[in-house]
């Protein structure tokens, strides 16, 4: 290390002011001092507790979302019902959704996770329907006439060619599930929507802890659409292909 | 581990559909002898897929028998009904997702072959359906309708059934090929000799591949069954005489070979063109009036002159 100094001993002398930099005195629009500071205290946390709240959101959404479509697709008469159900949860706005949750569930992240799961179950409910029902009726006929029972074609060939629907709509719930687990924090201080209100509630808006937060919320996102993008292109081998 | 092919007995078959007014099948009664090619042809609403269906109860039957080498198909389990017949449609319904190897050991999986096996069979199999052992990892959106095709007959085969049902099965693929994939069939079938029920629009196709052809009319009634020459040369009535076309005696030349005449003795041949003795009557025809002649000499397959053919003969 002294090596190095001894080598920039010509060049210009960089000041140190200390806590007070220049870039915090003026609102900077990213100061990396303070990030490197409140990295470990304010941001890391922040961002595991997101990454939770969208990992137990998405988990819990897509297992009711998977029974309901299911049910859906067996028996038709109840799949308007059911959309229309999902429809609706969808159709509330986010901060009503968790107001209206405070008086049952409280200001709890069981009240966030709540409305977060009732978001993902359109998106989810839609795509597996779907995807279960575009499978070729070719392809079912075969599976019949070769002797496939009904529960063999739903797990051997239907769930299969439903998969790129289906992860389809794992990518869209993740991402709007992180962006709107952020407006959780209207509720409690909570995931990376804490720092973003936090800056926001300063006089001058903390511009750093804003780009910071609001930042990482979006490499978040984009981080999660690429890895299951790569997930979907691994898990459905022959829909890549083409002649 | 070749299973014998069955004897197929449709018995007083009979579908209505409910709401739908007449018959879809029409107390159908034939038997199709064990090894044999059986094609179900006929005009639209003549009820021959919905008789194919009946067999592995695709379909459920109204009423009647279908008897599968003397047992009845209502008494057997339908998977295992369905496992034991080969099935072959027009749309393939190859198994996007599956490798081909995979597609063509789906049954034998079921009945819980090893891996091992599976691989080995399909490999044989793609050999024998004319498909390069490589495309066992491929799928099936990287393969032509033809090569698509073959797969599905190696995928019916796949358990070695002893009866087979072809729903139009070279009906969505062109001309040449289909012509190509109907030859590679009919050596097929001499190597595996399956009993095989065959739908059909197309006469021509029946002519070809059928040891016997049904003719089914409007209402699901069977018009007439038996050899394509017999119906090609007596066909019962009006209806079955205009079903094959009024062209059916030139395609009653097609089904004979200069071979199975007889023939005037090759004396003084020597200027005449030369046919071999495995050209049909109707290709013979043909070069006789495009070369302006009266007749040919007929040779063997090693070139040896054994007789002589006239417009006459053939005309005969």
């Amino acid at each position: 290390m002294t090596q190095h100094h001894h080598l920039v001993d010509g060049g210009p002398v960089i000041p140190n002011f200390g806590h007070g930099s220049d870039c915090l005195r003026n609102n900077g629009w990213f100061c990396t001092e303070w990030v490197k500071e409140h990295w470990g205290d304010i941001l890391q946390p922040a961002l595991v507790q997101h990454i939770e709240l969208t990992v137990i959101a998405v988990s819990i959404g897509f297992a009711v979302s998977f029974l309901l479509a299911v049910v859906g697709f067996r028996f038709r008469i109840f799949d308007l019902p059911l959309g229309a159900f999902t429809d609706f949860l969808y159709a509330i706005p986010s901060i009503a959704l968790f107001q209206l949750l405070v008086p049952v569930t409280g200001l709890t992240v069981t009240t966030i996770e709540i409305a977060l799961v009732s978001y993902t179950l359109f998106v989810f409910y839609r795509n597996i329907v779907a995807g279960l029902r575009g499978v070729p009726p070719d392809v079912l006929e075969s599976a019949r006439g070769m002797g496939l029972t009904r529960r063999q074609t739903f797990w051997r060939v239907e769930l299969p060619l439903a998969l790129p629907a289906i992860l389809a709509g794992v990518r869209v719930a993740t991402v709007s599930t992180i962006s709107i687990a952020t407006v959780a924090a209207f509720l409690l201080y909570y995931g990376l929507g804490g720092p973003i209100f936090d800056a926001l509630q300063q006089p001058d808006i903390f511009r750093t802890e804003l780009v910071a937060a609001g930042g990482l919320a979006i490499l978040l996102a984009l981080a999660a659409d690429g890895l299951l993008t790569a997930l979907q292109r691994v898990l459905t081998p022959w829909n890549r292909l083409d002649r | 581990m070749p299973s014998e092919a069955a004897e197929l007995v449709f018995d007083e078959a009979t579908k209505v559909y409910p709401g739908r007014e007449g018959a879809a099948v029409d107390h159908l009664s034939l038997t199709v002898p064990a090894g044999e090619i059986c094609v179900l042809v006929g005009p639209s609403g003549g009820g021959k897929t919905t008789a194919l269906k009946l067999v592995n109860r695709l379909i459920p039957l109204t009423s009647g028998d279908i008897r599968i080498d003397g047992k009845s198909i209502l008494e057997l389990d339908v998977t295992e009904l369905r496992r034991g017949i080969g099935y072959v449609i027009q749309q393939v319904g190859l198994f996007p997702h599956m490798t081909i190897e995979a597609n063509i050991g789906t049954v034998p999986k079921l009945l819980g072959r090893p891996r091992s096996w599976i691989k080995t069979r399909s490999a044989e199999l793609l050999e024998l359906v004319g498909l390069d052992p490589s495309y066992a990892k491929r799928f099936p959106s990287q393969l032509s309708g033809g090569e698509r095709q073959r797969v599905g007959l190696a995928r019916a085969l796949a358990a070695n059934p002893s009866l087979m049902l072809m729903d139009e099965p070279f009906g969505a693929i062109d001309p040449i090929v289909r012509a190509r994939l109907q030859d590679e069939f009919l050596r097929l079938q001499q190597e595996v000799r399956k009993t095989v029920v065959f739908v059909t629009h197309d006469i021509d196709e029946a002519i070809k591949v059928g040891d016997r052809i049904a003719i089914l009319r409007e209402g699901g009634r069977l018009a007439q069954y038996d050899t394509p020459m017999e119906i090609l040369e007596h066909p019962v009535d009006d209806f079955v005489a205009d079903f094959v076309g009024r062209d059916r005696a030139l395609k009653a030349l097609a089904l004979r070979n200069l071979g199975d005449l007889e023939l005037a003795p090759a004396s003084g041949g020597d200027g005449l063109p030369r046919l071999p003795s495995d050209t049909s009557l109707r290709d013979a025809l043909a070069t006789l009036i495009a070369d302006h002649r009266d007749s040919a000499l007929v040779v063997g397959p090693d070139g040896a002159p054994l007789g002589i053919v006239t417009r006459a003969d053939l005309l005969r």
